[in-house]
């Protein structure tokens, strides 16, 4: 227990989780009407306020959970044979569904991150991913499984060459990437939006902004009916594995860390700074690229102007919230896949707007991004790491 | 802690030495006796009342005067503006003007009470380093300060500016000021201080008096024996293995810090370049490394031309470089002491290839090198951050010289280290050429690059004034490194 109360990361996280939740059903009951009424004749009856407030609160993130993990009336109901095993392990599909392409933006963030590069562009690279992986799914019209891996190989390319360009212009000019990719989101969202009317792209006799639908055989395997789950997640669990190795036991991690703490030192031990920041960008183009194809090829199966939603500027959250850790952004995704999923369900069974998610996905980042609050709001034994004293003193 | 239940008593009219190793704890004390920090504990008393600091506008109310090693000065203001600042002159009330008649008035009168002889009208940025040390003491004196704190004042001087702030010390000593000298030279102790007080991690380890020699003050300040001489024997120079012709350098505001400069090292000795810092010193070493582009000229090692190669293949080339600021260009701090020790090798064998890095070698290379060099860390997995500057040293040396070498090339290789590290890492560098590698030394302390080199090369303004031997007198070494080539034959072997 003294270990929990003292400011180690865990505990920072749970704690702006808990803090998050707290302000959310603060908010839950601000914005009903009815509840708020009874706060209307609070110093008469204070139990009635309490009592539907409780209720509402405890109702909506009751759903919130149940939509993310599962109803138990479900579970009860497949063991007695009145509902089928998929009913069971819908949500926990739909959270894993959410979560995968967020696992590759997230990645994508936090590898360019410990590299010292801010790599605000994960948006782009995800669209450019489901550009290129899309129209290669409609395509080619190769033999099975080759559909498949040619379509994902071309979403990972297209989102490297979307990370490549700013890695190259901060390369060889100095251009700051935050700019630059915040200026080719813009570019890939809208050469999306032009791309879908296009004649040969666009899905015949449709007037709406929509692709040809992705040949069977390029799209990620799923078990079908109301589970959407897909190979998707699987390959993103393969890939943080992947990042994780590359990170702290490849030569390139090496380098990409050296260059992240202190490109000086890395410059005058003989590490171009130059070459490992384009290459850097280009695989971290090249994660968004893929979590770009697991949307289109695992979920959307079309192109759309909105296709990639906002996979990639929540990836920024996620790899901040994973402290920029692979496994960490892994969990991350798996807990904003978990509030996207638990959030429809709570939207239609009470009511609640799904936009409380979004509000408590950044409650929860700000309270990270702030440790210093919540450090003051628990009191929280001061770590030896995080002492400020240290570094103030000087012979 | 920084410091740890330190008394220290400075009596009116002495110049009280204040001798610690870096980080020993000298400018945390200096700190709080400026306003700048805060004491936890006890009390500062001036003139028998006790008094609290909030910040240095209080100290400088009771009396108490700063020189910093960093100036405090803005280049583009003159002396005389810079001298007001914070204390301006204003006519008018609050939206008055500034009466800058009456600072300059200040300021002459100032600088001729104390005998420091300052420009009011010059541009600071126009002024060497010594004047503008004068500047600032000046500044300290026009706030009618009584006790004045030089912090590391000699550091940034030639031996003939060493030499004229010591005689103004004096001279404000005799009119009643009380100085407080922080310092880890020992010459200068001896020469100037009154009273010496030797601190050591924090704690007073003792008092000495000027008398007492420098061998048992440097115990004192190191906690052990050591010895301050570099023991070596006489140099075997064989073959040419660096030659440096022409070479034109550029620093980073383009403005030409190398104009011209000729050099050879032969195997088996140990060239150094002597020179105030900031005459191209810094960026003619950058050059021979790859890291700063060379505008003309040619770098040659063993014939094979260097220019235009990258970094890494001039370290590969077997090039060993210690870059002079450590923690800027030598470590990185996040790292662990294994992880700095194979920095620049860790994808050749035996640590890694172009893909993995191998953690069982770079581990047992760490245990290695850390017995070796003497690397005090709890463990090689400590990160770097954590370990004194002087074993942050010892991990670049050991990683610069753990693989054959042909030339060594090590700018300011003892800045901020404490004395016993120094000791072992000039041993190693005489190590290194006894082996017959060529060394390269650059150092702004005299006393090192007498101590190491075969041979001394005086940089002036981005050129070589001079190369002499290491017995010439130090005056004279001093007077080039101020520019004045005097009768000195050019090129003397």
């Amino acid at each position: 227990m003294k270990r929990f109360w003292s400011a180690n990361n865990f505990t920072l996280t749970a704690l702006s989780m808990l803090m998050a939740v707290v302000i959310g059903g603060v908010l839950i009951i601000i914005s009903d009407a009815t509840v708020l009424a009874k706060f209307g004749y609070f110093t008469a009856r204070p139990s009635d306020a309490f009592e539907s407030s409780w209720l509402l609160v405890s109702t909506a993130y009751a759903d919130l959970l149940k939509g993310a993990l599962g109803d138990p009336a479900v579970f009860s109901a497949w063991f007695s044979g009145e509902a089928t095993w998929q009913q069971a392990f819908a949500p926990i599909s739909e959270t894993l569904t959410y979560a995968a392409p967020l696992v590759f933006t997230g990645l994508s963030v936090a590898l360019a991150f410990r590299g010292g590069l801010f790599n605000i562009g994960a948006q782009g690279q995800a669209v450019l991913g489901c550009i290129a992986a899309g129209v290669a799914g409609f395509t080619f019209g190769l033999p099975i499984a080759l559909n498949l891996i040619v379509a994902v190989v071309a979403g990972v390319l297209g989102g490297a060459l979307w990370g490549f360009i700013p890695g190259l212009l901060k390369a060889r000019t100095g251009a700051h990437e935050v700019i630059t990719t915040i200026m080719l989101n813009y570019t890939a969202g809208l050469f999306l939006a032009w791309l879908v009317i296009q004649q040969g792209i666009q899905a015949p006799g449709r007037s709406d902004a929509i692709s040809k639908a992705v040949a069977e055989s390029a799209q990620l395997p799923s078990p079908g009916g109301v589970l959407r789950v897909h190979l998707g997640i699987i390959l993103a669990v393969l890939t943080t594995a992947g990042v994780a190795w590359l990170l702290n036991k490849s030569a390139f991690g090496f380098e990409i860390r050296a260059v992240g703490a202190n490109p000086h030192a890395a410059k005058t031990a003989g590490i171009s700074v130059a070459k490992t920041y384009v290459l850097l960008m280009a695989v971290a183009g090249g994660l968004a690229g893929f979590g770009g194809a697991t949307q289109v090829l695992g979920t959307a199966h079309a192109l759309t102007p909105s296709v990639a939603g906002n996979i990639g500027f929540d990836g920024l959250l996620v790899a901040l919230l994973g402290r920029t850790r692979p496994w960490g952004t892994l969990f991350a995704a798996l807990l904003f896949g978990a509030l996207r999923a638990g959030g429809n369900r709570m939207q239609s069974f009470s009511g609640i707007s799904l936009e409380l998610v979004t509000v408590l996905q950044a409650l929860i980042v700000i309270f990270i991004a702030a440790p210093a609050l919540v450090k003051a709001i628990f009191r929280l034994r001061a770590s030896r790491a995080t002492g400020l004293g240290a570094s103030l003193a000087k012979g | 802690m920084a410091n740890d239940h330190i008394d220290i008593t400075v009596e009116p009219g002495e110049v009280h030495a204040l001798l610690g190793e870096n980080g020993a704890g000298k400018s945390t004390l200096m700190n709080q006796l400026y306003g700048l920090l805060q004491p936890d504990e006890g009390q500062i008393v001036v003139n028998d009342e006790p008094r609290v600091f909030k910040s240095p506008r209080d100290a400088i109310a009771a009396g108490i005067g700063m020189v910093h090693q960093h100036f405090m000065l803005v280049p583009v203001f003159t002396v005389a503006e810079n001298i007001a600042l914070g204390a301006e002159e204003v006519r008018g009330g609050p939206l008055g003007w500034l009466d800058r008649r009456r600072s300059r008035r200040d300021v002459i009168e100032t600088s001729e009470r104390y005998g420091l002889p300052v420009d009011p009208d010059a541009l600071i940025e126009d002024l060497p380093v010594g004047a503008q040390q004068r500047v600032e003491i000046v500044k300290a004196l026009t706030r009618e300060v009584d006790l004045l704190i030089l912090d590391e004042p000699t550091a940034v001087l030639t031996p003939q500016e060493t030499e004229e702030l010591l005689t103004v010390m004096r001279s404000l000593t005799a009119m009643g000021k009380s100085i407080v000298f922080i310092t880890h030279k020992l010459k200068e102790v001896k020469a100037i201080a009154d009273r010496i007080t030797v601190i050591r991690r924090g704690q007073v380890v003792g008092t000495a008096s000027p008398d007492t020699s420098e061998e048992e003050l440097a115990a004192l300040m190191v906690g052990r024996a050591v010895s301050l001489e570099v023991e070596k024997a006489p140099a075997e120079p064989g073959d040419s293995i660096l030659k440096i012709s022409g070479l034109v350098v550029d620093d980073d505001r383009g403005v030409r810090a190398v104009d011209g400069v000729d050099l050879e090292v032969r195997a088996g000795e140990v060239l150094g370049i002597a020179g105030v810092q900031g005459n191209g010193q810094t960026e003619l070493v950058e050059a021979v490394m790859g890291l700063r582009e060379v505008r003309a000229g040619a770098v040659h090692l063993e014939g094979e031309d260097l220019v235009g190669r990258s970094t890494k293949r001039i370290l590969r080339s077997g090039v060993g470089y210690v870059p002079e600021d450590r923690s800027h260009d030598g470590v990185v701090k996040e790292f662990s002491v294994a992880e700095n020790l194979i920095l620049d090798m860790y994808d050749r064998a035996p640590f890694g290839n172009a893909f993995r890095i191998d953690g069982d070698s770079v581990a047992s290379n760490a245990k290695h090198r850390v017995e070796q060099f003497d690397i005090r860390c709890q463990s090689p997995a400590s990160l770097v951050g954590a370990l004194s500057g002087g074993n942050q040293q010892k991990v670049v040396v050991a990683r610069e010289m753990s693989r054959p070498l042909r030339l060594f090339i090590a700018s300011q290789p003892t800045r901020g280290v404490d004395v016993g590290s120094i000791e072992f890492i000039h041993s190693r560098i005489i190590h290194e050429r006894d082996q017959g590698t060529a060394v390269l030394v650059v150092s702004s302390e005299l006393d090192e690059v007498v101590g190491l080199a075969d041979r001394i090369a005086v940089m002036y303004r981005g050129r070589v004034l001079a190369i002499v031997s290491p017995d010439t007198p130090r005056e004279e070494i001093g007077l080039l490194m101020a520019g004045i080539t005097g009768d000195t034959p050019e090129g003397a072997k």
